[in-house]
């Protein structure tokens, strides 16, 4: 008898509308093995697990769990049949205690909804190894907490079938290590695991065997072992790649823009940034490295004027542009583009098509009362000619793009602006590796053509080799600012953690004021 | 006029001409907490309270009319439900022509009656008994506020009674944990298998089917008396905005209808107040009624501004995907 799988795909085919998103694809996994399911954004992978989710129903193929076929209609056919999926957008109600959450979806839990509850969550948050108060509310919880919720939700629910998509794309090193110690326990336990992931790294680490995809056609399966990055990456984009960043060597100028002193306020009203100088030089990538929420997102929006600062100055070629509104500093040719966690929420309108988007940055330009569409759409086409954007057509609204199709529209429409600095925050969140590097060849075109680029990260490999000096913030401080070509993982991640600051390391040179810097030659930059 | 009785027959007018407000309201409640805002509460009261007065006149039973009023109040929210849930219409066009299509109902519907002899409720001894005042023994006898507050007639209490029922369901079942993640997170609720649609649909019912009732009771407030002009006259609408006042929870829409139910009563018995106390109220003879008609709203409005001044997460009561409709395969 062959061997019998915990879940068999078999000539899954899905279509929206004329858009074939899976054709045909086979996938199988074992009870206690990890596969990964390995593809480009826009590859069909998260459509495949959702039919096993029960959010779609495939058009034509079959599905058998432990060896027989099954129907799945919906999602709570798919729970019967013991599957949970943690999906990349959190399916959790933020205004209700974590308890909550587990609990709504919860067979006979009885008509009156008792206190006992946190209790009962508790223990079993406890059984399964994990740290998490039931009485939190979702609205209070960081990402990885929020993912733990989901993770013991399905286990919880009896799943022993567990999809993951994309779980670690907003996970720092640590937390990425926690998770996949979790995986590895479930998988001891007999559980079947798929695990979506752009980072072959973690591919490599975790999965027992690697489904790939490409343009929603199943390409193969291969045993990880067996395998190494460059052929996986072949096999996902279907030719040869090469896996090494670039950092051309450029002439810098003078600073372009310079922050000193900076202390800025979160939402919240606590010290996001203190204290914080820095500078870019036309021609030199700047990278931000820290963990996630350290102040990174209120240091792009107050560059870009669209956050007060408490105090400090910024300067751009000698000009103050504090105070000044987010149209003065874009009239500069400060450009700012921010990949927040949801991927969606910044800088475009989702439902808008990418021509419109096109025009909401530069509808000023046109003349009269009426809107220039046909330069939009010159624009919108050239965006998608060169950044290889994948769309039916400049017509389509940016919310139906897969997730890195609509980062390069967003980043497309930065540099056509022609900025003189360019900060760039997550610009390869949860992107494949093929776009990733597109990414990285932009930002380097752009730096080669004398763009000062700050890029704020995440993936300390990529920071390294891509940028030219890396500055490091932990809780809104500034750790020291080191050279990318002389600094390694471990120094940038003790930084990270505050256990080593360098901000203080040579006595002439204070961290981040540059020796020609340009304040005071303007009477702009006068102390105060 | 004895001057004490003047506050005491206040009170109770604050109460008995108010309660259709409660009913609204939570009825609202209720389909807004699965995450659908229905616009035309004003269409189904007036639906539930044709129906409702003429059945329960037919059958002679104040019982009867009731159910009636429920069920029109209910078969009303089912099309709703289908228009919005299956058919995915936007909810605030939908709610707004249920307002027509159920004034146009009621005039239809009572005007053809009234054609063949309008059913007159003094002749019906039932209904008109089982819609006298009630004491409640002992409270009642508090003097000046007792019989104001105390002394009601039966659909009074029942609407207390429901009110306090969708607070507690709400807020201390199950059930009612899953319907408020609905109208939070359907995405959500429907990826651990609560059923969006089918709690869609029944919480979409019962709810209209409570507002049916206030609009019977409508009906029967005002003798069943039927004429040119809507027994509803705009109640419907002062509800909606009654749900927000009330932060989405029942409990405190019992509140928010006493005062909703000050002002409005004020208009009607300002006068005879300002006659009982010339040196103190004597001032309210001189304000305009349009003032009292617009005070419901200019609260709201001011409820509105307090609420998002001191905006704290989690406060607010307000569904986070209400007026959304629910489609599994959108991307």
């Amino acid at each position: 008898m062959a061997e019998q799988y915990a879940i068999e795909m078999r000539g899954i085919t899905k279509t929206f509308g004329s858009v074939v998103a899976n054709k045909g694809v086979n996938l199988n996994v074992k009870n206690g093995e990890i596969l990964a399911l390995l593809g480009e954004n826009g590859s069909g992978k998260t459509t495949l697990m959702n039919m096993l989710s029960g959010i779609y129903t495939p058009d034509s193929g079959s599905i058998h769990i432990n060896g027989s076929e099954v129907k799945i209609d919906s999602p709570e056919d798919s729970k019967k049949l013991g599957i949970g999926m943690v999906h990349q957008h959190f399916k959790l109600v933020d205004v209700f205690s974590a308890a909550d959450n587990i609990w709504m979806g919860k067979e006979k839990s009885g008509f009156v909804l008792k206190k006992k509850r946190y209790s009962e969550i508790d223990s079993i948050i406890k059984r399964f190894g994990f740290e998490l108060d039931p009485e939190k509310k979702v609205y209070n919880m960081s990402v990885s907490e929020k993912q733990t919720l989901e993770i013991i939700k399905v286990l919880y629910y009896g799943a022993k079938i567990i999809i993951l998509d994309e779980p670690t794309a907003v996970l720092t090193v640590q937390e990425i290590e926690k998770l996949f110690n979790v995986l590895r326990r479930m998988k001891e336990q007999g559980h079947a695991i798929i695990i979506i992931t752009h980072k072959l790294n973690e591919v490599m680490d975790i999965s027992d065997r690697v489904a790939i995809m490409r343009k929603g056609e199943y390409i193969t399966t291969v045993n990880t072992q067996e395998t190494n990055e460059q052929e996986l990456t072949e096999l996902m984009v279907g030719r040869k790649i090469d896996l090494n960043i670039d950092r051309p060597v450029v002439e810098t100028t003078r600073p372009l823009l310079e922050v000193r002193n900076l202390t800025i306020k979160n939402d919240e009203g606590a010290v996001a940034i203190d204290n914080v100088s820095f500078y870019i030089r036309g021609g030199e990538i700047l990278g931000v490295a820290g963990i996630a929420g350290c102040g990174q997102k209120e240091l792009c929006e107050s560059i870009a004027g669209l956050r007060p600062i408490q105090s400090g100055q910024m300067i751009h070629k000698g000009d103050n542009i504090v105070g000044l509104p987010p149209k003065a500093i874009l009239e500069k040719g400060i450009s700012m583009s921010f990949i927040p966690e949801d991927r969606l929420g910044m800088g475009l309108a989702p439902s808008m098509s990418i021509i419109d988007n096109m025009l909401l940055k530069n509808y000023r330009d046109s003349k009269g009362p009426m809107v220039d569409r046909k330069r939009g759409r010159a624009d919108a086409e050239q965006v998608i000619a060169d950044l290889a954007v994948a769309t039916p057509s400049p017509e389509t609204p940016v919310r139906r793009l897969s997730g890195g199709n609509v980062q390069k529209v967003l980043l497309g429409r930065e540099i056509k602006a022609g900025p003189n600095v360019l900060i760039t925050a997550y610009p390869v969140r949860g992107l494949d590796i093929n776009s990733s590097y597109m990414i990285y060849d932009i930002l380097n075109k752009q730096k080669v053509d004398g763009v000062g680029i700050l890029f704020v990260g995440e993936d300390l490999d990529v920071m390294i080799s891509l940028c030219d000096k890396i500055l490091v913030l932990c809780h809104g401080k500034v750790m020291g600012v080191v050279h990318a070509h002389k600094t390694n993982k471990e120094e940038l991640g003790l930084m990270m953690t505050g256990a080593l600051d360098l901000s203080e390391k040579y006595a002439d040179k204070p961290a981040g004021i540059a020796r020609d810097t340009l304040f005071g030659e303007n009477n702009n930059g006068q102390e105060g | 006029m004895d001057k004490l009785s003047v506050i005491t027959s206040f009170v109770h007018n604050i109460v008995v001409f108010n309660i259709p407000l409660l009913y609204g309201t939570v009825g609202e409640i209720m389909v807004e907490k699965s995450g659908s805002l229905n616009l035309g509460v004003e269409g189904t009261m007036a639906v539930g309270a044709i129906f409702g007065y003429i059945f329960g006149c037919y059958a002679n039973s104040l019982g009867v009319g009731i159910m009636v009023a429920f069920l029109a109040g209910a078969l009303f929210g089912l099309l709703f439900a289908a228009l919005t849930v299956s058919l995915q219409a936007n909810q605030n066009i939908t709610g707004l022509t249920l307002t027509t299509f159920g004034l146009g109902i009621y005039f239809f519907v009572g005007n053809s009656v009234k054609a063949n002899g309008w059913p007159v409720m003094g002749n019906y001894s039932n209904i008109k008994d089982g819609f006298a005042d009630i004491d409640i023994p002992l409270l009642s006898d508090i003097p000046v506020i007792g019989r104001g507050l105390f002394s009601h007639n039966m659909l009074v209490f029942l609407g207390i009674a429901i009110a306090v029922g969708v607070w507690w369901y709400l807020k201390h079942t199950t059930l009612g944990l899953k319907l408020r993640a609905i109208g939070e997170n359907p995405a959500a609720a429907d990826s651990v298998g609560i059923n969006v649609k089918r709690m869609k649909y029944i919480h979409i019912c019962v709810g209209c089917g409570i507002m049916g009732i206030g609009g019977y009771y409508m009906g029967l407030n005002m003798s069943g008396s039927f004429n040119s002009s809507c027994w509803i006259n705009g109640y419907g609408w002062i509800a909606v905005a009654l749900v927000i006042f009330a932060n989405w929870s029942p409990a405190i829409a019992i509140i928010g209808t006493f005062v909703f139910g000050f002002f409005n009563t004020l208009r009607v018995s300002g006068t005879s107040i300002a006659a009982a106390f010339p040196d103190q109220f004597g001032w309210l003879a001189h304000i305009p009624t349009q003032m009292y008609q617009a005070l419901p709203f200019i609260i709201t409005a001011i409820v509105l501004v307090v609420m998002s001044i001191r905006n704290k997460r989690g406060s607010s009561g307000l569904p986070s995907a209400l007026g959304q409709n629910y489609f599994r395969e959108e991307r």
